[in-house]
């Protein structure tokens, strides 16, 4: 079983990279776009609220390898070129950003009312009471749900796979191919999911126990 | 009513309390003023033609039986609640949209609440001084300086590092109004400030209280702290169903009410 790491080492190096860098990008820029939405769907501005809601139904309720070919189709089309690897990126993230912002929104809901309605008696503005007061004490309580996923989110990386992308889990057909045994192959590649699930939800744990916050 | 009194009307000299005598109907010119303000929530009539006038310097208790809408008629004056109907002015100035603006004249408006909401977050120092550094966008240093005297005044200066679950619920609200009173603002609104304090801690908050009088804030006040509203206040108004029922100085008030259902009101607060 170790000579399939040892035969194959550059290629799953190469296949592990491809899906740290995955995760940490979408992971980055899901984790912003759920935010932005999450803002949307409590603003006090009806079209805002409205998009917020349209987006997150489109987005939770498509097929994720539907919304990567909608993204690796039509962006061409649309004279957008880019590489498979931003495809991958732009398809991966909209979709795990309608989760997060959902999880981000029940976040929100935690926080007591008062809160906001005390930023905003100061003078705060929306943007203010929600950035300064309300996001950080939301922050604990949605951070559980963000952890699973982002975790689902590094699972889901694995459909680029099929569209191009050197990631972890397309590494397993040619390893495969080339004679190895595919369940120490895949062992393998478990292995490195495992890898960057754990130490990110170690990271995660450490972030809630920071954004503790006491009534 | 005009909305540009302030402009066209001398200054009045800032009296204090004890220059005007407590008693002393109109102490400044108009600072809020409410006319035929009306708001429903859904099919309820919650604040019906309120017309009220609160003038610089002056204390008003406003007192009344439960849902009688006097938590609503305190919201409405920094449009935490929006109206339906009427106008309503602050210091010359119309309420206006949700928006820049309006959160500038908010800034001018201090508000105390039942449940203090001091931000859990934030330490003592950081809740009174987030107001001024991030809406006036005054000087940390300046700031830091007036919250410290600003908690000293209250009596809480020792706790300024403490997150505000680690005080009492008396201390908790002397900084909500620290909080308040950090921004300067023109008027003061309180909103049953003593009804969630345990018996022995209400005292504290309404010396405080008691003393922003005597300093000349402007205050409107929603409390059934009887022994404040004789000590402190100019005017007493009494809500029941969203109308402004009677209003009177509070001996008047408390001795001779003249309403059937303040005195009826009256006499099941007295005698419990
Ligand atoms: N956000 C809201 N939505 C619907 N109804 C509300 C809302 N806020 C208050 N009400 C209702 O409006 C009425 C007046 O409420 P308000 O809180 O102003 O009364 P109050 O005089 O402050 O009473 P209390 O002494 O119990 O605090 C009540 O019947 C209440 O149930
Ligand atoms: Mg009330």
């Amino acid at each position: 079983m170790l000579e399939v790491i040892q035969d194959n080492w550059d290629l799953l190096r190469h296949g592990f990279v491809g899906t740290l860098k995955l995760t940490v990008v979408c992971g980055i820029v899901s984790l912003l776009l759920g935010t932005l939405i999450a803002a949307c769907r409590v603003s006090p501005v009806p079209p805002l609220r409205w998009f917020g809601t349209a987006y997150v139904n489109l987005f939770r309720n498509t097929p994720l390898t539907l919304i990567f070919f909608a993204v690796a189709l039509g962006f061409p089309k649309l004279r957008f070129n880019l590489s498979y690897f931003e495809f991958a990126v732009i398809a991966l993230s909209t979709y795990t950003a309608a989760f997060i912002c959902e999880a981000i929104r029940s976040g929100i809901n935690t926080v007591p009312i008062g809160q906001a309605e005390a930023a905003r008696s100061l003078g705060m503005s929306f943007t203010q009471s929600l950035s300064q007061i309300v996001l950080p004490q939301a922050g604990r309580a949605a951070v559980p749900p963000i952890g699973s996923l982002l975790i689902a989110m590094v699972r889901n990386s694995a459909i680029a796979s099929a569209f191009n992308v050197t990631e972890l889990m397309g590494t397993s057909a040619e390893m495969v191919e080339n004679g190895y045994k595919s369940l120490w192959v895949l062992l393998w590649i478990a292995v490195g999911y495992l890898i960057i699930t754990l130490s990110m939800s170690a990271a995660l744990a450490a972030l809630e126990k920071k954004l503790a916050v006491v009534r | 009513m005009t909305t540009d009194a302030s402009d066209t009307t001398p200054k009045p000299p800032v009296l204090t309390k004890s220059e005007v005598g407590k008693d002393a109907v109109h102490p400044g010119a108009p600072l809020v003023v409410l006319e035929n303000v009306n708001k429903h929530f859904g099919a309820l009539h919650v604040l019906q033609d309120i017309d009220l006038t609160i003038h610089k310097g002056e204390v008003v208790v406003v007192i009344g039986p439960s849902g009688s809408g006097k938590s609503t008629l305190c919201r409405t004056i920094n449009r935490l609640e929006a109206i339906d109907g009427g106008r309503i002015t602050i210091d010359g100035a119309l309420l206006p949209q949700e928006g820049r603006e309006l959160a500038r004249l908010r800034s001018d408006v201090g508000m105390v609440f039942q449940s203090f909401n001091l931000f859990a977050h934030k330490t003592v120092l950081q809740n009174v001084t987030l107001g001024p550094l991030k809406v006036r966008r005054e000087k940390a240093d300046v700031v830091t300086r007036r919250a410290h005297e600003l908690l000293d005044r209250v009596g809480v200066g020792s706790q300024a590092d403490k997150y505000p679950a680690q005080l009492s619920g008396g201390q908790q609200q002397r900084v909500a109004i620290a909080r308040a009173l950090a921004m300067e603002p023109k008027v003061m609104l309180f909103d049953e400030p003593t009804s969630a304090l345990d018996p022995e801690m209400i005292n504290e908050v309404l010396e405080v209280m008691r003393d922003l009088a005597r300093e000349g804030m402007t205050m409107v006040v929603v409390t059934h702290e009887m022994g404040f509203a004789r000590s402190a206040a100019n005017r007493v108004i009494f809500m029941a169903d969203g109308r402004i029922v009677e209003e009177n100085t509070p001996e008047e008030f408390f001795s001779n009410p003249r309403s059937d259902r303040a005195r009826d009101f009256l006499s099941k607060i007295l005698h419990h």
